[in-house]
C-alpha cells in the first residue's frame, strides 16, 4: 500500500510539471523513478524508452503504465498511469476558468520565454546520460553512427529507425 | 450512442492511432471534433489547444479534459481521459508483459543491444530541433546551458530547474513591458 501511494505522488510529481511534452519528460523518470526509486534500472530505462517510441501514445503514458507494471502488476500499472494524469484534472479545469474570466494566458506564455529553452537543456542531460549508458564499446559507436545517418541524412520515422537498428544489433551482437 | 460514450470513442482512436505522442495527435483531434463531430468551431478548436499547450502534462489528456469539461462538464473529463490513455495503457501492459517473458532470451537482448544507442542518437536530435526552433539570444543560451548543467554536473531535480526557468521568463517579459513603457 504504501508503495502505491509512493508511485501514484511520485507520478502526480511528474505529471504536473512535464511542461514541453514528449522527451522532456525522460530527466524526471531519471531522477524519480531510476535514481531516487530505483524502481527501474539504467538500462531498463532506454529500453522503455524504445518500447514506447515503437508503440502508439505519449511516452509519459507508457512510461507510467510500463513501470507501475513492473512493479507489481495492473493494480500499480493503474495506479501510476492515474498519478500521472491527476494533477491535469484540476491543472487544466482551474485554467479553463481562469481563462473564461481573464481571456488571458499571457504570464503563461511568459514562462514558456524561459521553459522552452530550459527543455533543450533538459533532452540535452537525457541524451548524455543515456549516451553513457548506451554507447560503451566499438560496436555501440557503429550503431550510433549507423543511426545518426538515418536520423539526420535521411528522415525516416523514428520507428523504422527502431526496427532498422534492433535489426541489424541483432546481427551484430549475436555473431 | 450518446454524445458523451461517442466523445469517449473519438479520443480512444486518437489514443490508439497516434505515434511520437504530442503535437502528432492534433491534426487528428482537429478532425474528430471540427469536422466529424461539430463539437466546436475552427477557431474555438485553435484557442483551446493555444492553452492547453502551454500546460504541463500530456497534450492530448490535456486536451480531451479541457473539451470534456467545456462540453459535458465533469464526466467529459473523465469520459475524454479515459479515452486517451486506455490504449496506450493496454498497449503498454502487454509490452510490459512481452519484455519480462523474453528479456532473458539472447536475441532480444542483442536486439536491444542494437537499438539502446540508437535511442541516445533520437533523443539527441530531439534537442537538435528544438534549439533549432528557438532563437539563438544569449538568454536561450544561457538557460538551456544553465538547465544542461544544472541537471547533468549538479544532479539537480529538473523541478527547480524548470520553475527557475518559468520565473526568469516571466521576469523577462516584464522587464520588455516596462521598457517598453519607458519609451
Amino acid at each position: 500500500m504504501k508503495m502505491l501511494i509512493e508511485l501514484f505522488y511520485t507520478f502526480s510529481k511528474i505529471g504536473a510539471f512535464n511542461f514541453g511534452g514528449g522527451y522532456a519528460i525522460l530527466p524526471f523518470i531519471e531522477k524519480e523513478i531510476v535514481i531516487n526509486n530505483g524502481w527501474l534500472s539504467r538500462y531498463d530505462f532506454i529500453d522503455l524508452v524504445a518500447l514506447s517510441q515503437i508503440t502508439p501514445g505519449p511516452i509519459s503514458i507508457n512510461s507510467a503504465t510500463f513501470i507501475g507494471y513492473r512493479l507489481a502488476g495492473l493494480v500499480s500499472a493503474t495506479v501510476g498511469t492515474l498519478g500521472l494524469v491527476f494533477p491535469a484534472f484540476f491543472i487544466v479545469i482551474l485554467v479553463a476558468k481562469a481563462i473564461k474570466k481573464y481571456r488571458s494566458c499571457d504570464w503563461m506564455e511568459c514562462a514558456f520565454l524561459g521553459i522552452r529553452p530550459a527543455v533543450i537543456g533538459l533532452i540535452t542531460a537525457s541524451t548524455l546520460s543515456i549516451g553513457r549508458t548506451a554507447i560503451i564499446d566499438i560496436k555501440s559507436v557503429l550503431m550510433a553512427g549507423f543511426t545518426a545517418v538515418l536520423v539526420f541524412k535521411t528522415r525516416l520515422n523514428p520507428i523504422l529507425i527502431i526496427i532498422s537498428a534492433g535489426v541489424l544489433g541483432g546481427l551484430i551482437y549475436s555473431l | 450512442m450518446t454524445k458523451l460514450f461517442k466523445f469517449f470513442v473519438v479520443f480512444l482512436r486518437i489514443g490508439a492511432f497516434t505515434f511520437g505522442g504530442g503535437l502528432a495527435m492534433l491534426p487528428l483531434i482537429e478532425r474528430e471534433i471540427v469536422d466529424n463531430n461539430g463539437w466546436m468551431t475552427r477557431e474555438e478548436f485553435i484557442d483551446v489547444i493555444a492553452v492547453t499547450q502551454c500546460m504541463p502534462g500530456v497534450i492530448a489528456v490535456n486536451t480531451a479534459i479541457y473539451l470534456g469539461y467545456q462540453l459535458f462538464g465533469i464526466w467529459g473529463t473523465i469520459f475524454g481521459a479515459l479515452g486517451a490513455i486506455l490504449p496506450s495503457f493496454i498497449i503498454m501492459v502487454l509490452a510490459a508483459e512481452f519484455f519480462i517473458a523474453f528479456r532473458d532470451n539472447s536475441i532480444v537482448q542483442a536486439v536491444f543491444m542494437g537499438v539502446r544507442p540508437a535511442i541516445a542518437v533520437l533523443i539527441f536530435s530531439a534537442a537538435v530541433r528544438l534549439g533549432k526552433a528557438v532563437d539563438r539570444t544569449a538568454h536561450n543560451i544561457l538557460i538551456a546551458l544553465g538547465s544542461l548543467i544544472s541537471i547533468s554536473l549538479l544532479g539537480i531535480h529538473p523541478i527547480p530547474v524548470i520553475v527557475v526557468a518559468a520565473l526568469i521568463g516571466i521576469v523577462k517579459a516584464r522587464g520588455y513591458e516596462k521598457n517598453e513603457n519607458a519609451d
